[in-house]
């Protein structure tokens, strides 16, 4: 265990550590949904033997601290909407970021868009997840809510793009219409964090999606993690401002183990970075989408 | 050939062009079916999502959409069957799936902003787009026993071959479309190129009956005159 974590791929990651002890176990409809915990850390697993990672881990003595990277990065979105009032999250999970965001900024309205019911259910029994008036889950694709959502009108300043399969991002969430979709549902500042680790062909694809979409986007990356955070800021934030705004949320988010400060910097330096990807790819769209099948090319 | 080894050759499937043309146009609509039936899911998941209810919609109106045309296929068959009218079929097929490349997305956004639980959603587009096409295409299976079966002692036999070929076409038309059509091309050109497909099946079978259809307009298999 401690050997396959050394990598780049930490893959099983502290759900499955030895000794793990399986609270809850439920093949659903869209996965099979497992709760473990090994001491103090609770982990959700959507697919035992699946090498990604897609899971979501709590530590109970501290239910704020963030324990993966992506989490703590995709806070990086406070920088750019420093008062947020509508945050959008795609892809539930461990409901980690819903439950911080609600606690940063109780007076928000947080919608979050969870396929399967029976992450719901398992976030709110064990993860300490707590949908109020002012945090609502709804129980749907998200592709398909998201178009609903254009005819209603709905806008966000904070929109997180966390939605995975047992395989990866779903194909259908991943074209360019659907980040089209995605992009009309922003407030003119608001700003777009998406999380992503593909590789090889699909990295290219993917990121040149982006592109076709959002033109110039943040390729946040930092050393100790594979994930690949896209962050679209809705307008450009001079560098003075962001490490102000690091500076005013250093000591609010402390508690929930993010380095904002770093990240700021880390920000700053690759946001005027050139693409490290084939800008020659073909964008992936609703025609064309063979996305997972890219991913094992 | 001798007029008296007529219901023989047609059986043969070693000897007669027509025989071989007849299994390979029932491959080809197999194929197209199963094709078309998985790019369904492509086409609506961008409206209602890829959930197990949308595949349910898909392959209800599919089996639905195939009985019926079973059943039309099979009485056509029974008066004055012929070489030009399957290609008729072919051709119908054709007319009738190209539209989904011009009409699916208004289709849809109509549906979508009328329906709003997407399984029915699913299935009432599921319905809008596939069901004609799919009729025409579950015509050619119930047509084709017709034009190979002369004698009852070999029915079961031609059917049985006819089964083989059909759902081989699906098998492969499957596998070709889910593994290698949608990393290669986009859904409408695949639509176009099952299109084509179908329309030069359509040539086929009525290049076959100019050769050998008589006043009576039954079928007359001849070697010669086709190869």
């Amino acid at each position: 265990m401690l050997l396959t974590c050394l990598g780049l791929t930490c893959l099983a990651g502290p759900g499955l550590a030895l000794g793990a002890e399986i609270l809850h176990k439920e093949r659903s409809l869209y996965s099979n949904v497992m709760v473990t915990r090994a001491g103090n850390t609770l982990c959700l697993l959507f697919n035992v033997r699946s090498n990604r990672r897609n899971q979501s881990c709590m530590d109970t003595k501290y239910p704020k601290k963030m324990i993966f990277a992506y989490t703590k990065m995709s806070m990086v979105s406070l920088l750019f909407a420093p008062d947020p009032q509508h945050i959008l999250v795609i892809g539930l999970g461990g409901g980690t970021l819903p439950t911080a965001f609600n606690q940063l900024y109780p007076q928000a309205r947080i919608d979050v868009v969870e396929i399967d019911p029976a992450v719901t259910r398992v976030a709110r029994d064990y993860f300490a997840f707590n949908p109020t008036s002012h945090v609502k889950v709804f129980d749907q694709d998200a592709r398909v809510w998201t178009k609903r959502a254009n005819l209603l009108d709905r806008r966000y300043d904070i929109i997180i793009l966390d939605a995975f399969n047992g395989e990866y991002i779903p194909e259908h969430l991943m074209t360019q219409q659907y980040l089209e979709e995605t992009k009309s549902l922003l407030t003119a500042n608001g700003v777009l964090v998406a999380n992503t680790f593909s590789i090889s062909d699909l990295y290219d694809h993917e990121s040149a999606t982006y592109a076709a979409v959002f033109g110039k986007f943040i390729n946040f990356k930092i050393p100790e993690s594979a994930n690949r955070m896209v962050v679209v800021p809705g307008k450009s934030v001079p560098e003075e401002q962001l490490l102000t705004r690091a500076n005013a949320l250093r000591n609010t988010l402390a508690p929930y183990n993010v380095p904002i400060r770093r990240y700021s910097r880390i920000l700053i330096r690759q946001r005027d970075r050139r693409p490290d990807w084939d800008p020659a790819a073909r964008p992936l769209t609703d025609q064309f989408a063979p996305a997972n099948l890219l991913q094992s090319q | 050939m001798r007029p008296n080894s007529l219901h023989l050759a047609r059986d043969n499937l070693y000897t007669d062009p027509v025989v071989v043309l007849i299994y390979f146009l029932a491959f080809t609509g197999g194929f197209v079916i199963m094709s078309l039936e998985l790019l369904g899911g492509r086409v609506l998941a961008p409206y209602f999502g890829s959930s197990i209810y949308v595949w349910g919609s898909i392959i209800s109106v599919f089996m639905l959409s195939l009985a019926v045309g079973y059943l039309l296929g099979g009485k056509l068959s029974v008066r004055r069957p012929n070489m030009r009218r399957f290609g008729v079929i072919f051709f119908c097929g054709a007319v009738m799936l190209y539209p989904l490349i011009l009409f699916s997305e208004p289709a849809m956004q109509w549906v979508f902003t009328r329906i709003e639980d997407p399984r029915f959603g699913s299935l009432v587009a599921a319905l809008f787009l596939f069901t004609v096409p799919t009729i025409i295409l579950g015509m050619i299976s119930p047509y084709s026993v017709r034009l190979l079966v002369n004698t009852v002692e070999h029915s079961g036999q031609v059917a049985g071959r006819l089964y083989f070929v059909s759902t081989l076409g699906s098998a492969i038309g499957t596998l070709m479309t889910s593994f290698y059509f949608v990393l290669w091309f986009e859904i409408n050109t695949i639509l176009t190129g099952l299109t084509a497909a179908l329309v030069l099946m359509a040539c086929l079978a009525l290049i076959a009956s100019r050769g050998r259809t008589d006043t009576s307009g039954e079928l007359k298999p001849s070697a010669t005159q086709i190869t």
